[in-house]
């Protein structure tokens, strides 16, 4: 459904913002597009949606050329832009029939599908209100709506739930899902690891324009490694060698912090839990606390790059205080 | 669908939403009328005495004469606000919401040039509103006023356009706001606000080759007059060559910057 061949763009001073980026993504499929701030995201998305042309390799969407036949490409998506564009003088119906119009939908089902829409985003209270006092959630959930005005084969977010407070990101990603159920193909940029192991089918993962992993988030991080298990013994100062060779048999010895800590890489998970604790137990050390970690996106990103996502797992501090509440105009 | 159709349909769709906006957000609407008003108002208070010199036309009173002065001066306000209008569009990300849509590229432009007109008709009826309650009388009649608003409601469709190409080429509003006040520049050097008979060199030069002095003279002649041929189809030649420029070259900078980006 959307595929692309070495694509690139590069601005004015020689800034390569997209360097031949190779990817394909499958009808239905929510395709995660995953990288920090400047990766190149937004640059890919705004190519793949007609509003740049790549200056290097190509693009199709459905079957057609974003550079040769973006008429076509625009027809067949939806797309919600990283910072909700909306015309705030307008009120959420208003701007829905504008959308359906432009759309070339049928005058006599624009107003019923506009307000199917707006229900389903959760804004037929809302509907008769000017954008203007829309809150930062209910704006992006109306972009939403627009995008889907048409019944788009393929379907653009970018950074859809960035800024938001965790019950509009919620209420987003139900959405997401529901339209992966309803077979739409989903393209999502996004800088948080948890809404790309949530939502995302498959994850590419792009750093400095470069795409440099890609795969389901399962098979992502079982690159990186299996899951270990960090055991706390209690007791002061546990001889932590003894502890090492109780539990050698389960897995492979990673850790040992001297006095307190144990870790250990099991191929098994959840299921090593039982026999490491018994065998600790059998050996005579009290076990205070164990813990199951898994490898994350961001041990991957870390691998694959060498260096962290830079607040991936921070919501941004206007996060906490965006509500519901209506904005003055 | 026929080219037309698709053209027109999301033209007039955009155009509404633009209506909309201006009725929405009087602050930008009132500036159109306020200031030619407070203009009009000083200079006819101010230079009623002038129309005594030899060579000015012969009207009723100055206020007669500056009407039209004061029309072309808010039609140009008005090329102004969609200017800013459309900046703040393309700054604010909604322009890349249109050029996403599957409708032609000339609909975005024309959109808010039609606006452009129906404001610009609406500002030319506050004007002849406005000089009838003070005493003005259409010399021209029902015809006369007809043609005044066809004349304006036309040069206000290429400031409109013209107002366009300045927010496509310069990308933001502060940008536009500071482009626009050279365009008055050339509404000075017109005979919009003083005969052309006595405008001095060079002034009188510029004045004869300026279309804005035929646009405000074409709307002048029905006012102070019985209509004569010459000056409204000189006036109506005027403001067609503004709107053929200007939307030309508003359809040709958009086209251009889509092919930059």
């Amino acid at each position: 459904m959307i595929e692309t061949v070495g694509l690139q763009r590069e601005f004015g001073g020689g800034l390569k913002a997209v360097q031949g980026i190779d990817l394909a993504v499958a009808p239905g499929e929510v395709y995660g597009f995953l990288g920090p701030n400047g990766a190149g995201k937004t640059t890919t998305v705004r190519m793949l949606v007609t509003l740049l042309r790549p200056t290097g390799g190509h693009a199709t969407i459905a079957g057609f050329d974003v550079a040769s036949q973006p008429g076509e490409v625009r027809r067949r998506i939806g797309v919600a832009l990283q910072e909700a564009a909306l015309d705030l003088l307008m009120t959420g119906r208003e701007l829905m029939e504008l959308q359906a119009t432009l759309h070339g939908i049928p005058r006599r089902t624009v107003a019923p599908r506009a307000a199917e829409l707006i229900e389903r985003v959760g804004l037929s209270q809302a509907a008769e209100r000017r954008v203007a006092t829309y809150s930062g959630g209910m704006r992006r959930r109306l972009d939403l709506a627009m995008a889907l005005i048409h019944e788009p084969e393929v379907l653009f977010l970018d950074e859809p739930t960035t800024g938001l407070d965790p019950t509009s990101r919620t209420t987003l990603w139900d959405e997401v899902r529901r339209l992966r159920d309803e077979g739409t193909t989903v393209f999502l940029t996004t800088q948080y690891l948890e809404e790309a192991d949530q939502l995302a089918d498959r994850v590419g993962i792009i750093d400095h324009g470069q795409l440099v992993a890609e795969g389901t988030p399962a098979a992502l991080k079982a690159e990186v490694g299996s899951p270990h298990l960090d055991i706390t013994l209690l007791g002061e100062g546990p001889d932590a060698e003894a502890a090492s060779r109780a539990v050698a048999p389960f897995g492979h010895l990673c850790a040992t912090t001297p006095g307190a800590h144990v870790s250990l890489r099991v191929a098994d998970g959840a299921a090593a839990i039982a026999p490491v604790v018994r065998a600790l137990d059998e050996a005579g050390f009290t076990v205070e606390g164990i813990e199951l970690v898994r490898p994350t996106l961001d041990d991957v990103f870390a691998e694959k790059t060498g260096h962290r996502l830079e607040g991936a797992e921070v919501a941004p501090p206007e996060a906490e205080s965006e509500s519901e509440a209506p904005v003055p105009a | 669908m026929s080219t037309v159709t698709s053209i027109a349909i999301p033209s007039l769709a955009l155009a509404r939403r633009t209506l909309r906006g201006a009725l929405r957000r009087p602050q930008f609407l009132a500036p159109l009328v306020i200031m030619p008003t407070l203009f009009l108002a000083i200079n006819t208070g101010g230079l009623h005495r002038t129309t005594d010199l030899p060579g000015f036309p012969h009207v009723d009173g100055f206020l007669d004469f500056q009407l039209a002065g004061a029309i072309t001066q808010s039609l140009l306000l008005g090329g102004v606000m969609q200017g800013i209008a459309t900046a703040l569009e393309i700054e604010g990300g909604f322009f890349d919401r249109l050029v996403a849509s599957p409708i032609p590229r000339v609909s975005i432009v024309l959109g808010r040039i039609l606006a452009g007109t129906v404001i610009a008709a609406a500002q030319i009826v506050w004007f002849l509103a406005l000089g009838m309650i003070f005493g003005v009388s259409i010399h021209g009649g029902v015809p006369g006023i007809l043609l005044v608003l066809a004349i304006g409601s036309l040069a206000g469709t290429g400031f409109a356009a013209l107002g366009v190409l300045i927010a496509l080429r310069a990308r933001n509003a502060s940008t536009v706001q500071g482009i626009f006040p050279l365009v008055f520049v050339i509404l000075f050097v017109s005979s919009a606000f003083f005969p052309l008979a006595l405008l001095q060199a060079p002034a009188n030069w510029v004045a004869e080759y300026n279309p804005l002095s035929y646009v405000a003279d074409g709307m002048r002649d029905p006012i102070i007059g019985s209509i004569s041929v010459t000056p409204v189809l000189e006036g109506f030649a005027a403001a067609a060559l503004l709107v053929a420029g200007f939307v030309g070259l508003a359809v040709l900078a958009l086209r251009g910057r889509l092919r930059a980006a």
